[in-house]
């Protein structure tokens, strides 16, 4: 068995190893392949994390067709911004936390339309679970 | 984090309605539909009202699986009249539409589909909500869920904001023992699947299981006994009872596998929801039980099954669920229900996309695929027993 090296989270390296993987995911493709919609991912400054981390990621239908780690969150305007403590991102990069239910719980903030969401949960839950695809290391 | 949300009062037993003459306020809007006010209840509820001396008026134009255009009709209706109260009476329909009439009266710069967890909503600025459910099933009462259909009509929306729960829940079984054993039936199966999907759903939590269990158990002993004698007053109490804890149950858990399969199902074939998804049960028991198997022991333990074996105690639990569904008349499988093969096929995708969409899907313990949804959909209809 080969060693792979682990790649630090919301790292350019990890957010291009996350899109390649989701480019190939069929399930996430099958969740989300009416879903349009772009989204600033952010984490917040805390403990571990001093200034902001900015992902933008343009999905459509079952792809991502465009990303980019952003300088600031207001060097794009998405249709949904979704943004947590770099804890709670972990969290959800290791499948302990279930992104509906972080919102319901205000532990992720969003911004957008959440009817929209909750009709595409399906698609939320792949998205999240794409992060197990990548060797991951976190800080 | 979570938490558990309830209705501030429930009000239960004989003589609960009478509750009503000890509200505070000026008017009242009663919501609920036609047949419920042809049965004299609507005028039973505005009786107590006005002896507690407020007004009120009635809005009895709810149909089935409610609609956004009466929605909007029932919110202009409540901004003519400008009541503190909205009662909504009757089962799931009747009591979804009040809450979402509620959300246009208080925000009418809103639009339905946009009632959401996240959306600050600011009710009780004018009223607030009593329901008053005469079925024994939806649940709906104790929930923050309301589901309105848009106007192409084959499209659900499943709105929820944790504001949308009642202030007050009037069970009184005089009300559910109209019911005829066909509606006693859905209406109990569907309470009985509620409480079991909520308490092996991904979201279970020590307060929905313990409401779960209870009703469990209370389904189990009085659902045969409410349908086979409508004015068995204790039975008809226990199951109303029951239902509003199913609800209280999977409010704060979620629902499963058998309420996203059976929406499609109902919501294509037009059948009733609490047949749906009560067939549907032995199935998806048996297709999550590689996930949850402890847990379907504890439910079975809960309603006096002994056993030796895990597995032993799961059969008898499918055994007992199946021996319930025959003494209240659900049918075994898709294909019991009156459907032919050739019009069950001709919709399978859809009801496979449907169904893969729903949240209640991806908090079922054992989240399928399209294939194992297909092949579910059609153990369903032949009445095969789940082997994967």
């Amino acid at each position: 068995m080969g060693y792979e090296e682990k790649l630090l989270f919301l790292s350019e390296e990890w957010v291009k190893r996350f899109v390649e993987e989701l480019n190939k995911n069929q399930i996430y493709f099958e969740a989300a392949k009416d879903w349009e919609g772009d989204f600033l991912f952010i984490v917040n400054t805390g403990p571990k994390v001093k200034s902001e981390i900015i992902l933008y990621l343009d999905l459509w239908h079952g792809k991502c067709q465009d990303y980019k780690i952003l300088p600031d969150r207001s060097a794009k305007k998405t249709e949904f911004i979704f943004e947590g403590s770099y804890e709670n991102w972990e969290k959800l990069a290791k499948g302990e936390l279930d992104p509906i239910k972080a919102l319901l719980v205000r532990k992720f903030k969003l911004s957008g339309s959440m009817s929209k969401i909750m009709r595409n949960v399906k698609a939320a839950s792949e998205l999240a679970k794409n992060c197990n695809r990548v060797p991951t290391r976190f800080l | 984090m979570w938490e558990f949300t309830s209705p501030r009062k429930i009000l239960f037993g004989e003589d609960a309605l009478e509750y009503l003459k000890e509200i505070e306020g000026n008017k009242a809007l009663i919501i609920t539909g036609k047949t419920v006010k042809k049965l004299g209840f609507a005028e039973k509820v505005s009786k107590y009202l006005e002896e507690a001396g407020l007004q009120t008026k009635t809005f009895d134009e709810v149909e089935p699986e409610p609609s956004i255009e009466t929605i909007v009709k029932g919110a202009k209706l409540a901004k003519e009249y400008g009541p503190d109260w909205l009662i909504g009476l009757g089962g799931g329909s009747n009591m979804d539409a009040a809450k979402a009439i509620w959300v246009l009266y208080e925000r009418p710069d809103m639009e339905v589909g946009a009632i959401s967890p996240l959306e600050k909503l600011g009710l009780r600025n004018k009223a607030k909500l009593i329901c008053i459910p005469t079925t024994s099933g939806s649940g709906s009462e104790a929930t923050w869920a309301t589901i309105i259909t848009d106007s192409a009509g084959r499209t659900k929306l499943e709105l929820a904001s944790k504001e949308l729960v009642p202030d007050i829940v009037i069970l009184d079984p005089q009300f559910p023992k109209f019911m005829p054993p066909r509606l006693t039936s859905d209406s109990g199966m569907d309470a009985l699947v509620h409480s079991m999907e909520a308490y092996v759903n991904q979201w279970r939590n020590d307060f929905s299981n313990a409401m779960a269990i209870g009703a469990i158990k209370i389904i189990f002993e009085y659902l045969p006994r409410a349908y086979n004698n409508p004015d068995d007053i204790e039975a008809r109490e226990k199951m109303h009872v029951a239902a509003t804890m199913s609800g209280l149950a999977f409010g704060n858990s979620q629902a499963g596998l058998a309420h996203s399969m059976g929406h499609a199902l109902g919501a294509i074939f037009k059948i009733p929801h609490g047949r749906t998804v009560g067939m549907l049960l032995p199935y998806v028991i048996k297709y999550n039980v590689g996930k949850t198997a402890e847990l379907y022991v504890e439910i079975a333990k809960s309603i006096g099954i002994q056993a030796n074996t895990n597995q032993k105690y799961i059969e008898t639990l499918i055994q007992a669920v199946k021996d319930l569904m025959e003494k209240v008349s659900v049918p075994f499988s898709i294909k019991d229900m009156g459907l032919d093969w050739k019009t069950f096929a001709s919709e399978l995708d859809e009801l496979i996309n449907r169904a893969m969409v729903s949240s209640e899907t991806i908090t079922n313990p054992r989240i399928p695929d399209e294939e194992e949804l297909k092949r579910l959909f059609t153990y369903a209809f032949n009445c095969t027993e789940v082997d994967f």
